[in-house]
């Protein structure tokens, strides 16, 4: 009999598929991928060993550039774990703010993978059609922090200030009309909750445009039903979390488990899928999206009603305001002393995780009563799932490496930190 | 015989020129019209409305260097995107714009074609061979057997066509539609005609067959490795390709330069003064149309899903109506027989 020899196939880290720099070596026979070896660590920029370096409130930062997809959620799990180092709780209206921002940085994420992971499979016009939304949400993270992307906008004790009165306009350009421009900046007249709330209720027909392109067309399910199936014991085992775990079949998400914030005041629903392939998955993050939209409503609307402070009134923690400092000795001290040595947490460790889009985001934190961490580790819920892509991907087709690192969702800036 | 040489270089420039201005605007019309249904703009700053953005890029590509892998096959590396073109190009010799107006009126004009369309992906296989790079080679694998199965239910798809038109002369073929556009042959041969349409969709490499270039898997398949003049070739190619298979079907299909109107009462003498030629390039905006459409709206199969659909779908039912097609040719059904 002859004998077939495999071959080996190169795959990124210059690879219009491999969304960043995931690096594949493939042994192949044919195109049936035999083995899958991912090569990481070409994004790594020690996240954890720099904050080891600088005082708590100057890490951030840092968060944001994690996934740098899902901003907020990361900077959420960091400051988590930094409140309960430190035994403050933020005031309810903070809590309202992080969970409504959460659930925007959900949106934003998923948008961003409904599009990329259409593209990686051959469908260019979701792509385009997700991007025009996540624009608006860019600019409700712009109108809140004033960075479209990497915010920095949860503080430890709450978040960095209220949410303001005005949305960002687009401005008159030659080469739009007076009625496009006033087209655009239709609900952008008022705050951002009355913008937020446009948005919330023209999102679900925008999901539903996303969906005529996609969930029924025969091609899309070809391509994804029955790829890569995770079984759920196999998905636990593996660490999965978010909707790699919850396409699996099982019902697990912190928001619900483990509610942080104020998810356990609101009503939403958590979508489980039943096969644990592509498509499942699939499914379980579009329908995340129409859950997201709920959940924001719901913020909106108690935000709406209940004006309050945004953070703790700690001024070990949280800056004084402008005028205090300006003339209250006390106070300038405090800011003083915030902002170059910042604050010390007890000794100890602590671990605190959140529903981020891609799964269970957490920082574990050892502090050894300084004004910085001994020791910070973050959990990205990436780094597990690309873990898994050799068992994945084994016998499946060339084709089917690229559905598969879509559908994990996978972000470097996590993975390699 | 200088006198016929010249006269029949004359024709031969008169189609090449055009079709050469035409891939260039089908490439700027392509990405218009994709813009318009992704909502965003396409080209509009290079020359008024963007009308000079394929000039541009025409220059730029002609001034980049071709860079030649060290380990590549040279020789065969540039004949590639030359054997890609020519037969491109030479099909068009016998596609009738307009009543006797084909560059050759020959008798097996069909076969020719056939022949034509089949000897293209000589240029492919050989660019991904010459190439010596295993993404090239796997798309060169890929674009060898998809034309091949497609390849076969073209070919069964018009042998329905001879069937039905008794010759296999393009301007016969069209002369057998004669009539309103009940009497063209998309009516009786509709299953051909729609095997057609999607084999010649999947012998182009076009979306959602594009597994030979699958920019999102083998990143450019066969041509992963040319740049330059040597890629614009190739690019030339597949949209004169294109270009062709929607030519065909206006003429195979939908009765070529026939008025959809032709012999009825009141309609046929309105469009009277419009010239066939007119007609023929509508029908075949429309296939055109259609391969962008497409493009924005299907994702890609996957290879072997490209395969199975040939073999065990578009093969079968070309087979199937082929029987059929001889019982009505055999039993004078119709207007058509």
């Amino acid at each position: 009999m002859a004998e077939f020899q495999s071959y080996t196939l190169n795959f990124g880290p210059q690879h219009p598929a491999a969304h960043g720099v995931l690096r594949l070596v493939l042994e192949m026979e044919g195109e049936t991928v035999r083995k899958a070896d991912p090569h990481i660590g070409l994004l790594h920029r020690a996240t954890e060993k720099l904050a080891e370096a600088k005082p708590y409130n100057q890490s951030i930062g840092y968060m944001d550039r994690l996934d740098y997809v899902s901003m907020m959620c990361n900077e959420h799990g960091y400051v988590r774990a930094i409140e309960k180092l430190l035994g403050i709780e933020p005031p309810l209206r903070a809590q309202y703010i992080r969970t409504m921002m959460d659930e925007v940085t959900r949106i934003l994420n998923h948008l961003m993978w409904v599009g990329t992971h259409g593209l990686d499979v051959g469908a260019m016009t979701a792509f385009l059609y997700t991007f025009r939304e996540r624009e608006d949400l860019m600019d409700v993270y712009e109108a809140v922090s004033g960075a479209r992307m990497h915010a920095t906008y949860y503080r430890p004790g709450g978040v960095h200030r209220d949410l303001p009165d005005r949305m960002p306009k687009y401005e008159p350009s030659p080469y739009r009309s007076e009625r496009e421009l006033k087209e655009m900046n239709r609900a952008r007249e008022g705050s951002v909750l009355d913008f937020l709330e446009d948005f919330c209720e023209r999102f679900p027909g925008c999901v539903d445009e996303y969906e005529t392109l996609l969930t029924d067309n025969r091609i899309w399910k070809q391509r994804l039903v029955d790829i890569c199936p995770v079984g759920p014991e196999r998905a636990l085992e593996l660490g999965f979390t978010g909707p790699m775990l919850r396409g699996s079949g099982v019902e697990w998400d912190l928001r619900k488990k483990q509610p942080y914030a104020v998810y356990d005041r609101l009503d939403f629903d958590i979508p489980v899928g039943t096969n644990g392939d592509c498509y499942d998955r699939y499914l379980v993050r579009v329908a995340e999206m129409r859950e997201s939209a709920r959940i924001i409503k719901q913020c909106i609307d108690w935000l709406r009603a209940n004006p309050g402070p945004v953070s703790v009134d700690d001024p070990k923690v949280v800056p004084p305001s402008r005028e205090a400092m300006k003339d209250d000795m006390e106070s300038l001290i405090h800011h003083f002393k915030l902002f170059t040595e910042g604050y010390c947490t007890p000794p100890g460790e602590v671990y605190a995780a959140v529903e981020a889009p891609k799964g269970e985001f957490a920082t574990y934190i050892v502090s050894d009563g300084a004004n910085k961490p001994y020791r910070l580790k973050v959990r990205p819920p990436c780094y597990y799932h690309l873990a898994a892509m050799d068992e994945m991907i084994r016998g499946h087709m060339l084709a089917d490496v690229v559905t598969l690192i879509g559908s994990i969702d996978v972000v470097f800036g996590e993975v390699d930190r | 015989m200088l006198e016929t040489l010249i006269w029949e270089t004359a024709k031969i420039w008169a189609v090449l020129i055009p079709l050469f201005l035409a891939v260039a605007y089908f490439t700027y019309a392509e990405r218009r019209v994709i813009g318009h249904m992704q909502s965003r703009r396409g080209p509009n700053r290079v020359g008024p409305r963007g009308l000079l953005q394929p000039i541009a890029d025409a220059l730029k590509l002609l001034f980049k260097e071709i860079t030649i892998p060290t380990y590549a096959n040279r020789t065969l590396f540039l004949i590639a995107p030359a054997l890609a073109i020519m037969p491109a190009l030479a099909a068009w010799a016998v596609i009738p714009f307009g009543e006797g107006m084909a560059v050759a009126d020959i008798n097996a004009g069909l076969l020719y074609i056939l022949a034509m369309t089949s000897l293209g992906v000589y240029g492919l296989i050989i660019a991904g061979w010459a190439s010596n790079s295993k993404y090239a080679l796997l798309g060169t694998l890929r674009a060898s057997a998809q034309v091949v199965s497609y390849e076969i239910a073209m070919g069964f798809a018009l042998v329905g066509v001879l069937m039905a038109a008794g010759t296999m002369n393009m301007g016969g073929i069209v002369e057998a539609q004669a009539g309103p556009f009940w009497n063209w042959f998309w009516l009786p041969l509709l299953p051909l005609f729609l095997v057609y349409w999607i084999s010649g969709v999947a012998e182009t490499n076009r979306a959602p067959f594009d597994v030979a270039e699958g920019e999102s898997e083998i990143v450019a398949g066969f041509h992963v490795e040319y740049s330059g003049m040597a890629f614009a070739v190739f690019f030339l190619a597949e949209y004169a390709n294109m270009l062709l298979i929607s030519f065909l079907g206006a003429t195979l299909f939908l009765g070529g330069w026939y008025s959809p109107f032709e012999g009825l009462p009141v309609l046929g003498p309105m469009f009277d003064w419009v010239p066939g030629t007119v007609w023929l390039f509508l029908k075949a905006g429309f296939f055109a149309f259609c391969y962008l459409w497409f493009r924005a709206s299907f994702p890609r199969y996957r290879y072997d899903q490209v395969m199975r659909l040939g073999w065990k779908v578009l093969i079968p039912v070309t087979v199937v109506w082929l029987v059929v097609l001889t019982a009505l040719v055999y039993g004078g059904v119709g207007p058509w027989f």
